[in-house]
């Protein structure tokens, strides 16, 4: 076709050229806005707003305002104005501290984020504690965000302020002091040196201020029999670590019993075995209630309280024989293993120990006597450094409520005690109270004692306050404020000394007090600021010359006169204890977890299982299966039991019966610390108050009742929220354990290889995989358990709860088999023997059954972090999946909850959130750290709080190795072995959890496991005591676990 | 268009002219609906209402609602999704494998069996979406679909993928080929309405039919094509749901003879389910001349042979257990057996072995209510069966400190009541507005039999002697 050249233009315009036309040529549309905002953009007419303008305007204009009335979540991110040196949003900060409850005591170091203490360490500088934790410890971190603490001062029942509390008091004690009444202050055991220079102060500015200390479970036995046989009444300082042979009567030294922190570190240490280490030591256990270091007894007799003075006195006897002393007669008792131990106590003298629980003085007296033959004074028992754990005396609180029910009190002062509960004369305390004049508490929340005080002063948290503290003489340790206290409390020390007159802060009299009497000067010249601060970096100090002081000041009457005549011990034993006591017979005891029940209102605490009943938010009757078929109570796994009603002393307590496998007979258990009616919102009304059963016998407290106990069934069910409702191993390999004469002869003593059947014949499991494995480049992250050292504790249970977020569920739901903790300590007793000739059905029923005196053994169990990860497989979305150093990984937000890997988990340890737990008011009383702001303050910001309908379990916490590994690439260097731990391995206070990478042929778990070769599907491991659970699967876990091995006899079977 | 031996008896008896079957069919159909099916209607809406109360209180509330713990974590939810999806087999299978086979006498059957079998994966499906602890992200993030996340794709690895997909594949293919199977019989509807809203609907619902012989050749076509594509299905589908087990390793669970086990359990499930339903259907509707003694006695063989099947698979299973050496594997079958949920596995067994075996007395397969009765045992026995295989394997595994109970909340009772009133409610629907047997199909086998010559007294002599026979 031929190109025409013809245009045709559409007007005149074009043809023209008009500028006009060339500028909107090629738009098509006018630009045209219906809205005219800016005045003067267009011309007059066109720019008015119409009267649809108008329309849509105010239609907006409404919408707007009405979604900007909606209340918008605010989320303020105020950077600081000026920024604290060391504060860095995202980082932690570390301080050492002293965490001191009464007696109890721990050196710790304290994390924090972004000025929020958030989790508690064991500070491994200190010598006492090295480094350990116990539960209570961990969970107290949970107690500072405590909604019950008092916020302000109380004043006759009102909210008052500092100013009119002190001037009120102040007023008060001059009249008071002026009139010559009796100011007492009533405390529990006082560690701290500078808070009793405060309290002498007080005294000076008041001369008839009397300091009434006592404990809230008494030692008084133990100080009696030093004092009676070495003219000290002290709590000696024991090294178990030295001790080859340990007899205990009844102590619970690995849980609750003066000082268990230390002890279990001590024992575990000779519980250790490796190729360079055979021996341990043996440890004998009489006991009536199954108790946590009885658990871990290699030899446990069963003991009736009633017995125990004469079993203690057989002991005596057998020794005497053999070391030529004289003997006693008292009544002739049964008991398994006396023999035995005497033997074995005489074979290794000075190499042992013998301790025991009671608080009688007699047999206290008998058992440092038995010491003191044995020639362990100076060895395993250092009377030259007694411990301050226990400086209450019963004898002076007995005197301080003879006074109190005299009325010959001006003022009380409760300094932090709260007696009205915990001790066993309460209710006698509070009938007195109202006669006196001016009552004071400086308790922390609203409790029994401080609901019928005048005046209400709270003390700050320990993690707010300064203090120091002197557990054993010469060793002192330091605590620093770690947050600015929450509310308006002020710390007891700072409210005695303003009460006292004095205008002095504290932390400058602590200062001072440390200036003085501390502070030696030293070489380098520094001075004493230099010295300070190491003071606040390492929390621990010791001293060189250790002075004992004001420990027998306390005035313990002599019961028996002379130093090595043990007749008057022997007489009273005679009189007090029987071979064959007919009736039931009591025995209260703390429990692991809530211990006095001073943090009772710690749902951490109340939801951490008792290391052996695994029961959780109760206490209950421990009783013999005999026994409680006696008085008509089952109990099935579930918990489903009776409430039974116990009548002693003419109290009478209702609670659950319990039926404990180890519970001697005619014995009946009962914990202390329960039955709390104004901790809080978590504990109120948790299980009954044991304290009113407690007694005074001959002016000590008495924990054990003989006679006149009666037990009926209620009609009443109760139900027992227990973690573990199977009792028994059931036979299965999964606990392999042995004895340590067949360990000596043989390492690999106790292991089971299973074998699968091939072709080729039997081949070990992983040896016909259908994995190809993983490719570990950098770490390769794995755990030991050494079921050897694990007591039991729980510490890490704790530990890991406050570490990574853990909910606490309430009883209902652990009743429904819901909790949620990451690691759990599986607890077994062993079962009959089986009798011969029964069927296979009938075998498997009674190995259900725990024996009456079972042994125990405790199995740490966590995510395994299973190379070949049955998990991994069946997850639909692949939530959970491998990571490159071997940790089996949970991605929360891409969990759709379909429970499929917690059903193909071989090992059980996924946890769903069937609820949502936190912000919830279902869980609020319960899961309080994720329901209420306060709570909210003690979550790692590192960690997600994990939302309802999702999986989750043990991370191995990689936020912790993220953070070292970090902390190693900011310097430029790979991370050291044992710099980066999970929070179990580094809570536990007998050190059966080792964390590392086994990557590193230096590292310790390397060196543990004696790692021959690696590859991609296999670690071969030389240590002959390490195995996987379930072996048999191929699951092939990064979780090693060490064999059980007891000190038993070869051939033994008797427990 | 068929070769029939002489002794072949009439499939639709009464003498039925296919006049007389579009009558008896499209009858109820245009009726009005009758007392008792408002009766019927009110009680699923019933069943819907308490369940759906349970199902939104466990969708607002959380998985916590059920009585799951940290150790059994499917326990109705997965028994139900398993238990609805094998009586979901029976349709199919019916329409697809006895269509291959020429089983003439399934066309009276399988209008009702298949919608028996949309209906029954409808329900099944309600359990792994419900069971999900986070349904709101779950149900789509279990389907391959691309997304913003980056590389992130489902699992293949997991059989509770392949579910999704042997599911929804099972659930299109069932769906399309009744609802082929459903135009020409709405279009005879459409025909015969008389107002105009149904002719409407009918006529969307027919897709414009003509009756035109290309038309019915293109008909036959596809239902062979889809027969040919829903048969794999029936033995996949049941297959891949026992993979959500057989893949694990939990004892009890980790069992190669799932998969025809399985199949079996859920053809014999699925033909009780319809043995009831049909049962109740022909006394209602009057049906008896087209749902014969004949195909309930079938129906009662293939209940007898697949129940004996199961059995035998119990009983491998145990021996297999034993055999095994495996410890765990023992326990966990000796636990089936004498363990706390003793009583599940024997309701299981009198159920599923001992109950279908009574069939082999002619009197009791061909007497309707002892086929009524024993078709709700069976279901009761499959449901059993599918308690039995996830509670008391997960209940006692490996570990036995975590060892546990399970116990049902009033909300896993609710949720399973709930499918029933949705299953109902809409078999309810079905039977009323739909044609509930298939018109166009056996219209053709009318005459199949080789007596089409004689007259209708003879029929009725025949008929006589086969009521004798049969007595």
């Amino acid at each position: 076709m031929k190109d025409s050249k013809k245009t045709y233009w559409k007007g005149l315009e074009e043809l023209a050229q008009d500028e006009s036309f060339k500028k909107y040529a090629q738009k098509e549309f006018p630009e045209y806005l219906p809205v005219n905002l800016q005045k003067g953009g267009f011309d007059e007419d066109e720019g008015s707003s119409s009267r649809r303008d108008f329309l849509k305007l105010m239609g907006f204009g409404v919408a707007a305002a009405s979604l900007a009335a909606c209340e918008a979540p605010v989320r303020k991110a105020i950077p600081y104005l000026n920024k604290p040196v060391d504060v860095d949003p995202g980082l932690a900060n570390y301080y050492a501290s002293t965490y001191v409850n009464g007696g109890d005591y721990c050196s710790v170091v304290v994390k924090t984020r972004e000025g929020r203490p958030i989790k508690i360490e064991g500070n491994t500088l200190s010598p006492i504690t090295r480094g350990g934790v116990s539960a209570q410890v961990e969970a107290s971190v949970l107690s500072l965000y405590d909604d019950a603490r008092l916020k302000k001062p109380f004043l006759n029942g009102k909210a008052s302020s500092w100013e009119e509390v002190d001037k009120d008091i102040r007023g008060k004690l001059r009249s008071i002091s002026t009139s010559g009444d009796k100011i007492c202050l009533v405390s529990n055991t006082i560690l701290s040196p500078t808070t009793k220079a405060v309290i002498a102060d007080f005294q000076a500015k008041f001369p008839n201020t009397e300091h009434v200390i006592y404990d809230t479970y008494s030692a008084e036995g133990l100080k009696s029999a030093h004092q009676n046989l070495f003219g000290q009444a002290v709590v000696p300082s024991l090294d178990f670590s030295k001790a080859e042979v340990i007899v205990s009567f009844a102590a619970d030294f690995l849980g609750t019993w003066i000082s268990p922190i230390e002890f279990t570190k001590q024992y575990s240490q000779t519980r250790k075995l490796n190729n360079g280490k055979k021996t341990m030591s043996r440890h004998y256990h009489f006991e009536a209630n199954l108790s946590l270091t009885g658990a871990n007894a290699d030899y446990r007799s069963m003991v009736k309280p009633s017995q125990e003075g004469l079993a203690v006195a057989a002991l005596y006897n057998a020794i005497a024989k053999k070391a030529g002393a004289p003997g006693y007669n008292t009544a002739k008792v049964d008991v398994k293993f006396i023999e035995k131990a005497a033997d074995e106590l005489w074979a290794k003298r000075g190499r042992s120990l013998v301790v025991g629980g009671s608080n009688d003085p007699a047999v206290q007296t008998v058992i440092a006597k038995i010491n003191d033959l044995l020639g362990n004074y100076g060895k395993t028992i250092d009377i030259e450094t007694p411990v301050n754990f226990r400086q209450g005396s019963d004898r002076q609180m007995a005197g301080f409520i003879n006074d109190l029910k005299g009325g010959r009190i001006g003022a009380v002062i409760f300094l932090n005690a709260n007696p009205v509960y915990n001790h066993p004369q309460g209710s006698e305390i509070a009938s007195g109270l109202e006669k006196i004049k001016l009552k004071v508490s400086t308790t922390d929340r609203m409790d029994e004692t401080a609901t019928l005080c005048d005046v209400v002063a709270p003390d700050n948290h320990y993690l707010e306050s300064w203090n120091d503290a002197e557990p054993k003489p010469g060793h002192y340790s330091l605590a620093q404020p770690v947050i600015r206290p929450l509310f308006n409390t002020r710390q007891v020390q700072e409210t005695l000394l303003s009460w006292a007159g004095s205008p002095q802060t504290y932390f400058d009299y602590l200062q001072d007090n440390w200036k003085t009497n501390f502070y030696q000067g030293d070489d380098t010249g520094l001075g004493f600021q230099t010295f300070w601060d190491k003071l606040l970096h390492d929390g621990v100090y010791e001293h060189e010359k250790a002075a004992i002081d004001e420990v027998s000041e306390d005035g313990v009457e002599e019961a028996f006169e002379g130093n090595s005549d043990l007749s008057g011990a022997f007489a009273a034993i005679g009189k007090n204890y029987k071979a064959d006591n007919g009736g039931y017979e009591l025995v209260l005891y703390q429990k692991v977890g809530l211990g006095d029940g001073s943090q009772a209102n710690n749902p951490w605490l109340q939801e951490m299982p008792d290391p052996v009943s695994k029961a959780t938010w109760d206490n209950y009757f421990t009783m013999s299966q005999a026994d409680a078929e006696a008085i008509g109570v089952t109990m099935t796994p579930e918990g489903d039991t009776s409430y039974a009603s116990l009548t002693a002393g003419g109290q009478t307590v209702k609670a659950p019966v319990l039926i404990q496998p180890g519970q001697t007979r005619g014995t009946i258990g009962l914990a202390l610390g329960y039955g709390r009616s104004k901790a809080g919102k978590v504990a109120d009304n948790v299980g009954a108050n044991a304290y009113p059963l407690a007694s005074m016998k001959d002016g000590v407290a008495n924990y054990s009742v003989h006679s006149d106990v009666s037990i009926a069934v209620d009609a009443e069910k109760a139900k027992i929220a227990r973690t573990q409702t199977h009792q028994t191993i059931m036979g299965r390999s999964i606990i392999q354990e042995s004895t340590l004469p067949a360990y000596k002869k043989d390492p690999a003593a106790g292991r089971v290889y299973p074998k699968i059947a091939t072709s080729e014949g039997f081949k070990a499991p992983g040896a016909i995989s259908l994995w190809k494995g993983h490719e570990y480049n950098n770490h390769h992250w794995g755990l030991i358990v050494d079921m050897n050292s694990c007591t039991g504790c729980s510490a890490c249970t704790v530990s890991c709860q406050a570490e990574n977020n853990v909910p606490v569920v309430g009883k209902q739901e652990v009743l429904n088999r819901r909790e949620m903790h990451w690691i759990r300590i599986d607890r077994y007793y062993t079962s009959n023997e089986p009798e011969e000739g029964l069927g296979k059905i009938n075998k498997l029923r009674a190995m259900e059954d725990a024996s009456d005196n079972p042994e125990v053994v405790f199995q740490p169990m966590m995510c395994q972090h299973c190379n070949n990860a049955p998990c991994e497989t069946v997850c639909p979305v692949a939530a959970t999946t491998h990571s490159s150093e071997g940790i089996n990984q949970m991605t929360y937000n891409r969990c759709i909850g379909t429970r499929y890997c917690a059903n193909n988990c071989p090992y059980k340890v996924r946890r769903f959130n069937w609820f949502k737990y936190h912000d919830n008011d279902q869980f609020a009383d319960a899961n309080t750290s994720m329901n209420s702001n306060l709570g909210k303050m003690v979550l790692n910001p590192d960690v997600t709080v994990r939302s309802r309908g999702v999986m989750e379990k043990c991370s191995l916490c990689v936020q912790r190795i993220q953070a070292g590994k970090l902390e190693a690439r900011k310097e430029n260097r790979r991370p050291v072995d044992g710099e980066i731990t999970t929070a179990c391995a580094s809570a536990c206070p007998a050190d059966a959890l080792l964390f590392g990478d086994m990557n590193d042929p230096n590292s310790r778990i390397s060196k543990a496991l004696k790692i021959k070769e690696k590859d991609k599907t296999h670690v071969e491991v030389g240590e002959p005591r390490a195995y996987h659970v379930l072996e048999e699967l191929n699951v092939n876990p990064n979780v090693f676990y060490l064999t059980k091995i007891r000190n038993k006899d070869l051939g033994s079977e008797e427990a | 268009m068929s070769v029939t031996a002489s002794v072949r008896k009439p499939l639709i008896t009464g003498g039925k002219t296919a006049h007389d079957v579009t009558e008896d069919i499209c009858r109820q159909v245009e009726g009005k609906p009758s007392k008792l099916w408002f009766t019927a209607m009110a009680i699923s809406l019933g069943a819907l209402a308490v369940g759906g109360y349970a199902l939104i209180m466990t969708l607002w509330h959380g998985i916590g609602m059920w009585g799951l713990n940290k150790t059994v974590g499917w326990a109705w939810d997965i028994t139900n999704f398993v238990w609805w999806v094998g009586i979901g087999h029976a349709g199919t299978l019916i329409s697809a494998i006895l269509l291959l086979f020429r089983q003439k006498w399934r066309m009276s059957i399988n209008r009702a069996a298949e919608a028996m079998t949309i209906f029954a994966v409808i329900c099944a499906a309600q359990f792994p979406l419900v069971h999900m602890g986070r349904l709101w992200l779950g149900f789509y993030w279990a389907l391959p679909l691309p997304n913003t996340f980056g590389s992130l794709w489902v699992n293949f690895n997991s059989p509770l993928l392949w579910d999704v997909f042997a599911i929804s594949t099972y659930f299109s293919v069932s769906l399309v080929f009744w609802y082929i199977g459903l135009i020409p019989d709405f279009a005879t509807i459409r025909d015969r309405a008389q107002n105009k809203i149904s002719k409407a609907i009918y006529g969307a619902l027919s897709f414009g039919w003509d009756g035109a012989a290309k038309t019915w050749m293109r008909y036959e076509s596809v239902a062979l094509i889809l027969a040919g594509l829903a048969t794999p299905l029936v033995l996949s589908v049941h297959t891949i749901v026992s993979f959500d087990f057989a893949t694990s390793v939990i004892p009890g669970w980790h069992t190669t003879i799932f998969p025809p086990y399985f199949v079996a359990g859920a053809i014999f499930s699925g033909f009780a389910m319809v043995q009831t339903l049909l049962l109740v259907t022909r006394k209602v509707y009057k049906l008896e001349h087209y749902i014969t003694i004949n195909h309930i006695e079938l129906m009662n063989i293939i209940i007898m042979v697949t129940g004996s099947i199961v059995g035998i698979a119990y009983i491998t299973e145990f021996v297999i257990a034993f055999y095994s050496g495996v410890e765990y594997e023992e326990y966990a079958f000796i636990n089936r057996m004498t363990g706390p949920y003793w009583w599940a596995y024997w309701s299981m067994m009198t159920c599923n072995v001992i109950s279908p075996q009574l069939f082999w007395v002619k009197k009791i397969r061909t007497n309707l209510a002892a086929t009524f009765i024993l078709s709700i045992v069976v279901n009761i026995g499959m449901w059993f069966e599918r308690f039995v295989i996830i509670v008391t394997s997960l209940h006692r595994d490996y570990i036995p400190s975590s060892w546990a109970m399970f116990t049902p909340t009033f909300y896993d009772i609710g949720v399973y009541l709930f499918t029933f009133g949705l299953f109902f409610t809409a078999f309810f629907l079905f039977a009323k507005f739909f044609p509930v047997i298939n018109l166009a199909e056996v219209k053709s086998i009318l005459k199949s039999d080789s007596l089409k010559s004689k007259k209708e007294e003879t029929i009725n002599e025949m008929q006589e002697v086969q009521d004798l026979e049969n007595n």
